[in-house]
């Protein structure tokens, strides 16, 4: 038992071992933004679409549901940023700079990981605040009965837009690095499919960033459910 | 034969204690048909007569094999020029009065001994943890006494290519050694002769690479840029899926 224990706690602390649970709280968080963009979407589909998936989301297993996938949520997003902070700050201490510094083919994402990664975590806690816990307490009022009204009134203001929309292009970023890396640390990528996982990498990365952004941009600059 | 003058920026430090610094020298008259190393020699020639310390550099075989020469040009080890070592590169590649910048292989794991030369010797404790194949000695067995699949030979062949000169280390922005490790590792892990050890090997030789100080892989694959044998870096992906299937047998026994 001790030995077996070992092993594993040998595992957590070493490179590859904490590089896993990064790439696997990743792919949860990746296949959760599918799912919520998914679900999103219906938005166009109209007010009472909208509302009604709402409604199934916080009665899903007697209300049980979404709490489930807010702790699940919630642990792999401490996950994966306790371990990628711990990591760079292990990467940085690891060299000292060149006088001239080059790079030969690592792409731009790949280098500001933890910076739009972080971007993400400021989102993430402004997006909560936003339409969850609903600071605003005009919002607030609209959750409740009609969250269709309260997405189209959310993004009347131009600088919520703003930051939504400097948000998902660094979240875009750090997808088309991330989401071929997760490959890559789950041992699953070969000199065959290497082009296939880049182009299924940054497929997705502009899938999403299109996605999540159609919303605030339909409704900020092309008016939409604003008539009445 | 054309001759080039070159502007030098070269990394000077007295000792693995001591601060370095960048000192500039003029190579004038170069010709086009030196290696990068014999341009140094010439320098150093220069500075001999002058009755100055000439510029340290590590070097050996100066065809491409031992990987003993080490040195980071313009900011990528063995240069731009993809698939060689320094000795390979040629000064007909650098254009009259470019400025090169010349510095060692930077890594912590890679502590400077003087000017570019730099200890590597946590390479050599990391084959030391598991590179190897423990094995009868006697005489060779006959080379088809144990068949290996084409595609495995293959494969064990391009990995068992890495001459350890460490440019996948000094490219990587985290200093991280996993193209080294993993090549090596890959080298055995593909033939029967290393199945016995397999996960011994692996999990050891990841854990020496850990407790030498090198940084973590972030997939930017460097390494494999600037690697003069051009190892892939899909020898890391089987490293870590064979360090993920090697701690799972551990766990489990």
């Amino acid at each position: 038992m001790s030995a077996s224990t070992c092993s594993l706690c040998a595992f957590a602390k070493s490179s590859i071992g904490r590089k896993l649970i990064v790439a696997l709280t990743g792919l949860a968080l990746v296949l959760f933004l599918a799912g919520h963009l998914s679900g999103n979407l219906l938005i166009f589909a109209g007010r009472d679409a909208f509302n009604e998936y709402a409604h199934f989301l916080h009665t899903f297993l007697h209300g049980m549901g979404v709490w489930i996938a807010r702790i699940g949520l919630l642990a792999c997003f401490a996950l994966h940023l306790v371990f990628t902070v711990l990591l760079t700050k292990e990467n940085k201490a690891a060299r000292t700079a060149y006088a001239r510094e080059a790079t030969v083919q690592a792409p731009k994402s790949s280098l500001i990981m933890i910076w739009s990664g972080l971007t993400i975590l400021a989102f993430v806690v402004y997006h909560i605040l936003h339409f969850t816990i609903r600071i605003d307490s005009e919002l607030a009022e609209l959750g409740k009965n009609d969250p269709w009204e309260m997405v189209i009134l959310g993004f009347q203001d131009s600088i919520v837009v703003l930051f939504y929309i400097i948000a998902m292009t660094l979240l875009c970023s750090h997808l088309s690095h991330g989401v071929a890396s997760i490959f890559q640390t789950l041992g699953l990528r070969t000199k065959k499919t290497a082009s296939a996982i880049k182009f299924v990498s940054q497929a997705y990365a502009i899938i999403i960033y299109v996605g999540f952004l159609s919303i605030p941009i339909a409704i900020k600059l092309f008016g939409y459910g604003c008539d009445k | 034969m054309p001759l080039l003058n070159l502007n030098l920026k070269v990394w000077r430090q007295d000792n693995a204690d001591s601060e370095g610094r960048i000192e500039s020298y003029e190579a004038k008259e170069i010709p086009t048909s030196a290696s990068f190393l014999e341009m140094i020699d010439i320098v150093n020639d220069r500075l001999i007569k002058d009755n100055k310390e000439p510029i340290h550099f590590d070097h050996d075989c100066r065809e491409g094999i031992c990987g003993m020469c080490s040195m980071t040009i313009n900011g990528v080890p063995h240069s731009k020029e993809q698939g060689i070592t320094t000795c390979q590169l040629h000064m007909r590649k650098f254009s009259d009065g470019e400025t090169i910048w010349i510095e060692p292989f930077r890594a912590n794991a890679f502590p400077v001994v003087k000017d570019l030369v730099t200890d590597r010797s946590s390479f050599d404790r990391i084959i030391q943890a598991g590179g190897y194949i423990s094995a009868r000695t006697g005489s060779a067995p006959d080379a088809h006494a144990t068949p290996v699949p084409k595609a495995d030979a293959d494969a064990a062949f391009d990995a068992a290519a890495c001459i350890g000169c460490g440019a996948c280390v000094a490219a990587c922005k985290n200093a991280s050694a996993m193209l080294f490790v993993s090549a090596k590792a890959s080298h055995l892990n593909h033939l029967p002769q290393g199945q016995v050890e397999k996960d011994s090997r692996t999990l050891a030789m990841v854990r020496q690479m850990d407790e030498e100080g090198f940084g973590n892989c972030t997939n930017q694959f460097e390494c494999e840029a600037v690697c003069p044998k051009e190892i892939s870096a899909e020898h890391i992906a089987k490293l870590n899926r064979d360090y993920l299937a090697a701690t799972a047998r551990e766990t489990v026994s």
